[in-house]
């Protein structure tokens, strides 16, 4: 038995794998579904700044001059013209509580009946924000955006004062006010959107997981229908039959990866930056480096089931930790150490790199790298665990 | 040469405490059809997946086609053939896609592969149904295809494990039959395994009977009915329309008989020793006035074989092997046979 025996022999269980799949009209339906439910449901339910659409803010103007006022009659102009908030007329703290618990309000902003006077005897205007704890996504949000808007305000009412009293032209003042203004640049040209985060991330996860979860079901399904004695009792290396299933799954996964870059870039706007042979390149290694993972838990399965369990087990951890829906960054130090333990996470980044920032393979090196030894490590641990695994 | 197919030595396989084959011994000869039989869980299917490589003995080992089932699983897989209980093959090709997938699988070069399936479709009469999906075929249409399916790479020898299980009656002689021409015209050496004593009894040349995890007999199925038929008495079941009290006394009374059951109102059901048994039965019930319109007569079987030896029923619905006689007014009378 060659080489070239076993690549011809897995050749055509890859062909009766695809085969079998392409006739399974259900299957296919939901291979093309699958990716589309999860670029809509990823890219929509996930909160961004563009998700404070008309925000119902509940304002309670408490200060007993006029300055609050104006105030108010700028934040409701700011929150008409940027779209982002509705300002609602409320009679305090407990009003905008109640508003709140009742679900009419996202949350609140008081200004103290001192306000005004305040600001004349030279002192701070305190405007207070109101915040629903229960959605501390929203409410981060809110307070990040009031928080600007009134200093925003505040420079504006400075400088007006500044160029009033000093009798400059109001450019002078706002920079004698605001000295410092920060102007964003990224590294390649464009706006991102969080579709371009997640998209890479998505692909590879959907890529990888096609083999780590096809392989042990794959071979646990035939193990059960007693299919895969016919293999067995055919003269080929066991190799073959790893080998083939996981040729029919990295296509299914293929598929599906490119489905999703298809989607992502004609529905969502997605752009990629870097090369698309580097893309393909990377999915594969990302599969290289995930297939060795398929062939340890087929090899202790002993069921479909048992193999679905532990697939579960080890699937969702992965999904939320590698970095696809949130910045590795953003977790704590801990679960970071986990995160870059996990294939995924190179491939992931490496995936961001190429198509956000239009990374050249020089670039992510360490990533091609990490996921090779991954990969081989892995293999070298499943090969003679499913040789061992076959034999009993 | 050595004219022995397969030689077991101490075949042995535990899966953890139990014992599913134990020290088993045999040898096959060379174009035989070679029979094991036994209840579920006597360890068939065991000793089969150890002779196909499908799993390893605990302790001992076998060769077969001269390779050992260890040491040269790869060499023993060229030379043979499986039909397995549960059928190999996938519902949503075609008939024609499965044979040729598994033939490509076992080496078959190109041209010879679409000669031989067509060949081999053409021998169960599948030819038609070619390019139809196994999932649209019934039980019996599968289990044609899951058999030529083992005969792709013209196996030397083949295993059968209960080939004709969950088959109608016509799909089981239709099998059956081609089981046999395999053996007669190809010379093919067939193992099977059955917990269906007629059918072991029909095809097989020798049969061992396994029972939990050890061969307990072997032998040609006559020998093994000899053991039985010294011992055994004529089994008589015989439906008299007239019966009466005084014919089952009368009966009762015979020498020879062993016991008489009237099993319904006109139902008699008797065991008795001695040749002339049944001519005495017969006599005593027309003396009597008794009008017979039925009997049939019970030949020892391999059921009682298995009864014999192992001192347990195998299976309540396995009948043992039936011979009916169509009764006419004028006594008893074999339909093939006249006297002159």
């Amino acid at each position: 038995m060659g080489v070239g025996d076993t690549l011809r022999h897995s050749f055509w269980i890859a062909w009766k794998d695809l085969l079998d799949l392409w006739r399974n009209r259900m299957a296919v339906v939901m291979l093309v579904l699958m990716p589309l439910f999860m670029m809509v449901m990823v890219g929509f339910i996930f909160p961004t700044q563009g998700s404070l659409d008309y925000a119902p803010i509940g304002v309670a103007n408490d200060d007993e001059g006029t300055v609050g006022d104006a105030f108010v009659q700028q934040l409701t102009l700011f929150g008409d013209q940027t779209g982002m908030m509705d300002i609602e007329d409320r009679a305090g703290f407990e009003d905008i509580k109640a508003g709140i618990l009742e679900g009419e309000l996202f949350g609140g902003i008081i200004i103290p009946s001192n306000f005004s006077s305040n600001l004349e005897s030279g002192t701070q205007g305190i405007i207070e924000i109101v915040s629903d704890q229960s959605n501390p996504q929203i409410s981060l949000m809110l307070q990040g955006v009031l928080t600007s808007v009134i200093e925003e305000m505040g420079t504006l009412n400075a400088t007006f004062v500044v160029s009033d009293r000093f009798e400059v032209p109001l450019d002078e003042a706002q920079a004698i006010v605001k000295p410092y203004t920060v102007q964003t640049r990224g590294i390649v040209p464009g706006e991102t959107s969080y579709f371009d985060f997640i998209a890479p991330g998505i692909m590879a996860m959907t890529v990888m997981m096609s083999v780590m979860t096809g392989l042990p079901h794959a071979i646990s399904h035939e193990k059960e229908f007693g299919t895969l004695d016919g293999m067995m009792v055919s003269p080929i290396n066991r190799l073959a039959i790893i080998l083939g299933k996981t040729i029919a799954q990295t296509s299914r996964g293929l598929i599906q990866g490119l489905l999703i870059l298809v989607l992502a870039i004609a529905i969502f706007g997605v752009t990629i930056q870097g090369s698309i042979l580097l893309l393909l390149f990377l999915l594969v290694l990302g599969v290289f480096s995930f297939v060795g993972l398929g062939i340890v838990i087929t090899s202790f399965a002993k069921d479909e089931q048992t193999a679905t369990m532990v697939m579960m087990t080890l699937m969702f951890p992965m999904m939320f930790l590698s970095g696809v829906f949130f910045p590795i960054q953003q977790m704590p130090e801990f679960m970071q150490y986990i995160a870059w333990a996990l294939p995924l996470t190179y491939a992931t980044s490496a995936l961001r790199k190429v198509m956000v920032l239009g990374a050249d393979i020089q670039s992510i090196s360490t990533e091609i790298i990490v996921l090779i030894i991954f990969g081989a490590v892995l293999l070298a641990i499943a090969v003679p665990m499913f040789k061992s695994a076959m034999k009993r | 040469m050595d004219d022995r197919a397969i030689v077991t030595e101490n075949l042995t396989k535990k899966f953890k405490d139990l014992v599913a084959v134990d020290h088993v011994n045999f040898d096959v000869k060379k174009g035989e059809i070679f029979g094991l039989l036994g209840p579920n869980g006597a360890g068939k299917t065991t000793v089969i997946r150890m002779l196909c490589t499908l799993t390893y003995p605990t302790e001992g080992t076998a060769s077969v086609a001269g390779y050992d089932i260890v040491k040269e699983d790869g060499k023993v897989r060229e030379h043979i053939g499986l039909v397995s209980e549960k059928m190999i093959m996938y519902d949503r090709l075609t008939a024609y896609e499965n044979l040729k997938f598994f033939g490509k699988l076992c080496n078959v070069p190109k041209g010879t592969l679409e000669k031989r399936i067509d060949e081999l479709l053409r021998l169960v009469h599948m030819e038609k149904w070619a390019k139809s999906q196994i999932g649209t075929f019934s039980t019996g249409m599968k289990q044609r295809i899951n058999v030529i399916r083992a005969l792709l790479n013209v196996p030397e020898i083949l295993f059968m494990d209960e080939p004709t299980l969950g088959l109608d009656p016509q799909s089981t002689s239709e099998i059956r039959e081609f089981i046999k021409k395999l053996n007669v015209e190809d010379k093919a050496t067939i193992v099977l395994t059955t917990h269906q004593m007629i059918e072991a009894d029909m095809l097989c040349d020798r049969v061992g009977i396994i029972d939990r995890g050890k061969i307990v007999a072997l032998d040609t199925p006559l020998n093994l009915k000899k053991i039985v038929a010294g011992a055994e008495k004529t089994s008589v079941d015989m439906n008299v329309p007239n019966l009466t009290n005084e014919m089952v006394g009368t009966l009762k009374g015979l020498p020879g008989i062993v016991s008489v059951v009237r099993e319904k109102e006109t139902h008699l059901l008797i065991r008795a020793r001695g040749e002339d048994a049944f001519d005495k039965i017969i006599d005593s019930i027309r003396q009597s006035g008794g009008k017979i319109a039925s009997i049939k007569s019970q030949e020892p079987s391999l059921e009682d074989v298995f009864l014999h030896i192992t001192g347990k029923e195998m299976r309540a619905e396995v009948r043992s092997k039936v011979k009916t006689y169509e009764v006419g007014k004028h006594g008893p009378m074999q339909p093939k046979s006249r006297v002159r």
